[in-house]
């Protein structure tokens, strides 16, 4: 590692060290968006370390955050709490496996519809078994806090800067990037270009999956049309595109002021807060087509061209 | 001149708004999350905001509430929680620390006050349930003592059901084949798991039984095939687009049963609109006594300040909870929430559905479980302990 990987570690690991104290201001309104804001850093970049480089637009989120959120409503009777966070993660990164297996030969529009399609279907099937069984309530009742909730996203979102750090520095992130290139290429480089796509959706698959487990006890009682709500996907697509996912910060910096903006239409107009939401979806793809980043990215071309010209 | 003019009429303006504001005390901020939008959104907009609206105008019709001699006038700050408990969440305490809201009225729906109820528990709000269905109601009020629970628990909604229908077997009306039909779904799998060990006890045949996936369009297959098991009564554990599908079906193949039960929307005014006479002899979750002046009142300004009749089940409960918060809050004297739940643990409140005490696990004991139409209103045949109950008609075809 060189001194300038040792500089960004220790600058990550500070602002992680002030976001933790947070809660510790006792304000609970920025600690319930402080929640929002930790949960969509998390599904945001995880999303954006799979589709960021290969280009391929998934629409799983609310599948996999949903299949977390059931682990932990059918696991926490029985089981302690910690165990549920892997066992949930286990069961996200499983069925990115198989849906990756299946679907990711698949290329572009196939591949987005079946995401899409891919929570409607686990919740039928949630929906199915409880059926089956005569289900009665799914409930979690535990003693976490909203603080405790807000520290398990920090820490998962620590683990998914890491892990996403550690993927770009390997074999694995470079041949990541020839794919989002160029596919075909890729494939005659010898890239096994299924099992790296499958690998990386993997990633985001458990994590997502965990996020849906840390929340479950949030929600209290667990119901399939708001633990599989697509709307999730759509969200986590547009702040991780707003951010721009050419960087691993990207997401973040799309996470925050869409939060924030989110907050102020909720409060600002209650009776047309979709509306609206609807209109800045549409804006953002409009005005700022690869985010901040790319923004930023434009602003400092334009500033070293006046300089070369000067 | 004409400038002139502006400016004076402006200054008084001003003036009266100042002396105004130095008589009147401060408002009681009262904040209300809910659906407008998303799945619940056309639910709350029957049940939970027609009785906001008009519970405000009523109240600040009289010159506001009575809080230790202080006649003092309520604003209602609203927002849409988009059908999803974690804008429910942030809305909630946007309203606790941002708006500084004295009291936060009962979100709509089961999960979406399951979700919030932490945050009302954190503030000290009580939360006065009245969409709200749940068997844990024990453990939550343990757990969350300022909930209170008014819609009633699914076991006794199943159980009064099935006892209707066995009444009419111990006459003579109907045989033992049950047709029971639900919609794969939280409430309706929940009450249909209820449902079927309590008629296998009570000794009758499910002669055909099946579920299907929320959402359906087409039910006709459904009904077909329940017609095809000749059963004497038909059950169905029901949402609110499948109850007017699933009769609507019944009507088309002229489905020949002594005793029809539809659940959820079966109250609402626009079923008894949609079908008219074939209405008639319909069974549903819910009821009110229709005879009691209280209620029907109570129905006559919901038209006039609303524009739109009140449903004859949950509606009441959401209505009388505002009553109860109201009655609390000017018998407590205070705007002192905990003070405030107290009182309302401790006391018994007069409302439109009759008089709500709340048992030790914050429970309303009696209530309401099943209607049916008559004469074109829908009315109770069976409670937990109300008054008013109406005898139970056959039902003799859908003309």
């Amino acid at each position: 590692m060189t001194a300038r990987d040792w500089q960004k570690l220790i600058t990550a690991a500070v602002l992680l060290g002030i976001a933790a104290l947070l809660p510790l201001t006792g304000n609970a309104y920025w600690l319930s968006l402080g929640v929002s804001v930790a949960m969509y850093t998390v599904l945001a970049t995880s999303w954006a370390l799979f589709s960021g480089p290969t280009h391929y637009i998934s629409l799983a989120t609310a599948a996999f955050f949903g299949v977390g959120t059931y682990v932990m409503g059918s696991g926490i009777e029985v089981m302690p709490y910690w165990t549920l966070l892997p066992l949930a993660a286990l069961a996200g990164g499983l069925l990115a496996a198989l849906v990756g297996l299946a679907t990711l030969r698949l290329s572009g529009v196939y591949f987005v519809i079946f995401t899409l399609g891919l929570a409607e279907m686990v919740r039928q099937c949630v929906t199915w078994y409880q059926n089956q069984t005569g289900h009665k309530g799914t409930y979690v009742l535990t003693e976490l806090t909203e603080a405790d909730i807000y520290w398990q996203l920090l820490g998962l979102a620590a683990l998914v800067y890491l892990a996403g750090w550690a993927i770009q520095r390997s074999r694995l992130g470079f041949a990541l990037r020839i794919i989002g290139d160029d596919e075909e290429v890729a494939a005659h480089s010898g890239i096994n270009t299924a099992l790296v796509k499958v690998a990386l959706f993997v990633v985001s698959g458990l994590v997502a999956a965990t996020v849906g487990a840390i929340i479950a006890p949030r929600y209290v009682y667990i119901e399939p049309a708001t633990a599989f709500a697509p709307m999730l996907s759509f969200q986590v697509v547009i702040m991780a595109l707003l951010g721009g996912t050419g960087r691993l910060w990207g997401p973040l910096i799309g996470v925050i002021p869409f939060t924030l903006l989110w907050e102020v239409i909720s409060a600002s107009f209650p009776n047309q807060t979709t509306l609206l939401l609807g209109l800045c979806f549409l804006l953002i793809v409009y005005v700022l087509p690869k985010g901040f980043v790319g923004l930023m990215q434009r602003l400092d071309l334009m500033r070293q061209g006046r300089e070369a010209f000067a | 001149m004409k400038r002139r003019t502006t400016l004076k009429a402006g200054v008084a303006l001003a003036a009266m708004t100042l002396a105004g504001a130095a008589f009147a005390a401060d408002p009681i901020v009262i904040g209300a999350v809910a659906p407008k939008t998303g799945p619940l959104a056309g639910g709350a907009a029957v049940t939970h905001w027609p009785n906001i609206q008009l519970w405000v105008s009523e109240v600040n019709g009289r010159g506001g509430l009575d809080v230790g001699g202080e006649k003092r006038m309520i604003e209602v700050i609203e927002y849409d929680d988009q059908t999803n408990p974690q804008e429910t969440i942030k809305a909630v305490t946007r309203l606790a620390t941002q708006d500084k809201a004295d009291f936060v009225l009962a979100p709509y729906s089961t999960g979406l006050n399951l979700a919030a109820a932490p945050i009302y528990q954190r503030f000290g709000y009580p939360q006065i349930t009245s969409s709200a269905s749940t068997d844990q109601i024990v453990e939550l009020s343990d757990k969350f003592p300022g909930m209170f629970f008014l819609l009633g628990q699914n076991r006794e909604i199943v159980g009064d059901a099935v006892s209707i229908l066995n009444a009419l077997r111990e006459a003579g009306e109907i045989g033992d084949d049950v047709a029971m039909v639900n919609v794969a779904d939280a409430f309706g799998i929940e009450l249909a798991a209820t449902a079927k060990p309590i008629f296998e006890e009570a000794g009758f045949n499910l002669v055909y039984e099946t579920s299907y996936p929320l959402g359906t369009q087409d039910l006709s297959p459904v009904m077909k095939a329940a017609k095809a098991a000749d059963p004497d009564a038909f059950v169905a554990w029901s949402y609110p687009p499948d109850t007017f599908g699933l009769t609507e079906q019944a009507i088309i193949e002229d489905l020949d049963v002594k005793a029809f039960y539809t659940a959820v929307a079966t109250a609402f005014p626009a079923y008894g609109e949609r079908f008219g006479a074939a209405a008639e002899g319909v069974m549903g979750i819910g009821g009110v006594n229709t005879a009691s002046p209280e209620f029907q009142d109570y129905a006559a300004r919901h038209m006039e300040v609303t524009g739109q009749a009140p449903d004859h089940w949950a509606s009441g409960m959401m209505y009388a909870s505002l009553q109860i918060l109201e009655q609390a809050i000017e018998g407590a004297g205070t705007i002192d929430r905990e003070v405030v739940t107290q009182y309302i643990k401790d006391h018994a409140f007069e409302t439109v559905m009759g008089t709500v005490d709340f048992d030790e696990h914050n429970n309303n004991p009696e209530y309401w479980t099943v209607g049916q139409w008559q004469n074109g209103e829908f009315k109770g045949i069976a409670s937990t302990g109300r008054d008013g109950a109406v005898p139970v008609l056959i039902k003799e075809g859908w003309e």
